[in-house]
């Protein structure tokens, strides 16, 4: 392999490989935030759901 | 048939078990068969190692801003597509629906596609294809009729070989979609990313050890800087990058509408999209050693070998290539396994869009929808690709899908949402509010200039070359048919699922975090809520 082909191979390697384990570290050492604005706790559907059919 | 009824017997959303559930179903989402059989051969076509430069900047200009649009809306409205895109704005339903039109199309013949890989896996062990894979796979396999020619455009005259599998396929699928979110999709991709990983990380370690492989790795990343001037190369790059997210059809906002309110959005989907792009380097890396291999075999250059994307790749060169290697089954199960799991999770997720979208326009469950939806697709996808025409008509639907398709939906998407209705600020703060990672001005920039100008170029140039050239030489009446024909069907789909009667009134929403902020932590209503009441 030719120097450049060496050096864009590791270049390509290093920044998005890189990029990966940079962002999967973010998420494990932060995985939510801690300061929520009020409410956003309640999870079901605000609009009635699935509901069973009723034929 | 009472409504009162309804609200007190209201179920929950689904939802992802958590981040990592999710985060590995948007990864198995992403990490299709594009990434195996088109990221090599545009990269290596488009500039080499130069190549890396366009391709990072449209990552981060326009491939993870529009993910996060779609995380945003898809968050925030809490529904598929439709439901998610009328709270944002009641005419925008349409645009919700013209994406699940999308999805069914490309899941009716991706299905087709994880079918033929699901036969090479089991062609595998005995090197079916023996020394001929072209003539293999267009005549023994697909047993492709001579269109133009002797036979005509559109036959059933159905292949058992494809039959057989395309039918299990969807079997399986449906089975894991009526599962449910996370019992279903979720632990699917949970058990199958891993496993894709292992597996092809295994194919490159093999690949990386087959005689001429430096000559392969020489040949794709060898940079032309002269490349980076040329524009073609630069849409090229945006092109793969688009492609590659699954976005812009409705599945990242099915996928982010089964997330708790609570939740990150910003660094999970940093995850997702660098892992896209790590899983495409990996298969650069596998797929260019091999190929360097088999130019060594056949004692010329990388260069002057043919068939470096797309199916070619894969169902004739790729079997060539097993032929040719000591312990070539063991490869080739790696390979054909490896396809058919990218292709598997992603369809999951393509048909999760339309499955979702029909589940709450029309009050069924999950079961239902799958049942429904699905054997409708299923029937379409048997009666038009596992014949002798289905290769045809599989190129020409998925040009016209996604290039004129789904290009447009993303266009559309950005001007809509950014310039008509000035919603970028309501979903940044959105996106800021519950995650980790704060999205800055710039994605203002991203959203609203860069992906509807570049896309926008894309998709104007594409429709005025298939207006005027053609497409592959098939006849001109057969393009207007299944390939205009395709949009037309998008469309007219989209306009009448838009027309009919939601059995659940999806208006009776309040968006959280509310925007703009109420002074305290506030309990103002949502801006969007007071819209669509």
């Amino acid at each position: 392999m030719s120097g450049a082909a060496i050096a864009l191979l590791v270049c390509a390697i290093l920044v998005v490989w890189g990029g990966l384990v940079l962002s999967i570290v973010a998420v494990a050492r932060r995985p939510e935030r801690s300061d929520y604005p009020a409410g956003g706790l309640e999870d079901d559907r605000e609009d009635g759901g699935v509901s069973p059919r009723d034929t | 048939m009472s409504t009162d009824g309804a609200a007190t017997r209201h179920r929950p959303r689904e939802q992802w078990t958590g981040q990592t559930g999710f985060i590995l179903s948007a990864i198995g989402s992403a990490v299709g068969l594009g990434n195996i059989w088109r990221f090599p051969g545009v990269a290596y076509d488009n500039g080499g190692g130069a190549f890396l430069v366009p391709y990072l900047v449209a990552l981060l200009t326009a491939g993870i801003p529009i993910l996060l649009l779609d995380y945003a809306v898809g968050h925030r409205f809490r529904g598929s597509a439709p439901a998610a895109f009328r709270r944002l704005w009641r005419r925008l339903e349409a645009l919700g629906w013209f994406q699940v039109m999308i999805s069914f199309v490309i899941a009716v013949y991706y299905a087709a596609v994880v079918a033929w890989a699901l036969s090479f896996f089991v062609y595998s062990f005995d090197l079916r294809w023996g020394d001929d894979p072209a003539g293999f796979f267009t005549g023994t396999y697909l047993q492709l009729a001579d269109v133009g020619g002797a036979d005509s455009w559109v036959t059933l005259d159905f292949v058992p070989a494809v039959l057989v599998p395309l039918v299990l396929v969807w079997v399986v699928t449906l089975v894991v979609l009526g599962a449910g979110v996370a019992k279903g999709v979720e632990r699917a991709n949970v058990v199958f990313i891993p496993l894709l990983v292992v597996a092809f990380s295994i194919l490159v370690v093999r690949s990386l050890t087959l005689d001429g492989a430096a000559d392969g790795l020489n040949a794709l990343f060898t940079p032309n800087w002269s490349a980076l001037g040329d524009p073609n190369v630069w849409i090229a790059a945006y092109a793969q990058i688009f492609f590659s997210l699954s976005v812009a059809f409705g599945i990242m906002i099915t996928y982010s509408s089964y997330r708790r309110r609570r939740s990150n959005l910003t660094s999970p989907g940093l995850v997702v999209a660098f892992a896209n792009s790590s899983f495409e380097i990996l298969a650069g890396i596998g797929v260019f050693a091999a190929l360097g291999f088999l130019a060594h075999q056949q004692g010329i250059g990388v260069g002057e070998l043919e068939g470096l994307t797309g199916p070619i790749l894969s169902f004739v060169t790729f079997p060539a290539i097993v032929s040719q290697m000591p312990a070539g089954p063991l490869f080739g199960a790696l390979f054909f396994g490896s396809l058919v799991i990218a292709g598997f999770t992603s369809l999951l997720s393509i048909l999760q869009v339309v499955s979702a979208a029909f589940q709450e326009k029309f009050g069924i469950d999950r079961r239902q929808a799958s049942l429904r939806v699905g054997v409708v697709a299923a029937v379409v996808s048997v009666l038009g690709f596992s014949t002798t025409t289905g290769l045809i008509a599989l190129d020409t639907i998925d040009n016209w899908a996604n290039n004129v398709g789904i290009v447009a939906s993303a266009v559309l998407t950005c001007v809509l949402v950014v310039w008509v209705r000035r919603e970028a600020p309501a979903l940044r703060y959105h996106l800021n509010t519950v995650s980790t990672v704060q999205v800055g001005r710039w994605w203002y920039a991203a959203v609203g200039v860069v992906v509807p100008a570049v896309l926008g170029y894309m998709l104007i140039s594409r429709i005025v070359t298939l207006a005027v050239d053609g497409y592959e030489g098939y006849a001109s009446w057969y393009l207007g048919v299944f390939g205009w024909g395709t949009i037309v069907f998008l469309v007219v789909g989209a306009a009448v699922l838009t027309a009919t009667r939601w059995r659940v009134d999806p208006d009776r929403y309040d968006a959280w975090p509310p925007f703009p902020p109420g002074p305290a932590g506030g309990s103002a209503g949502s801006k969007n809520s007071e819209v669509s009441r």
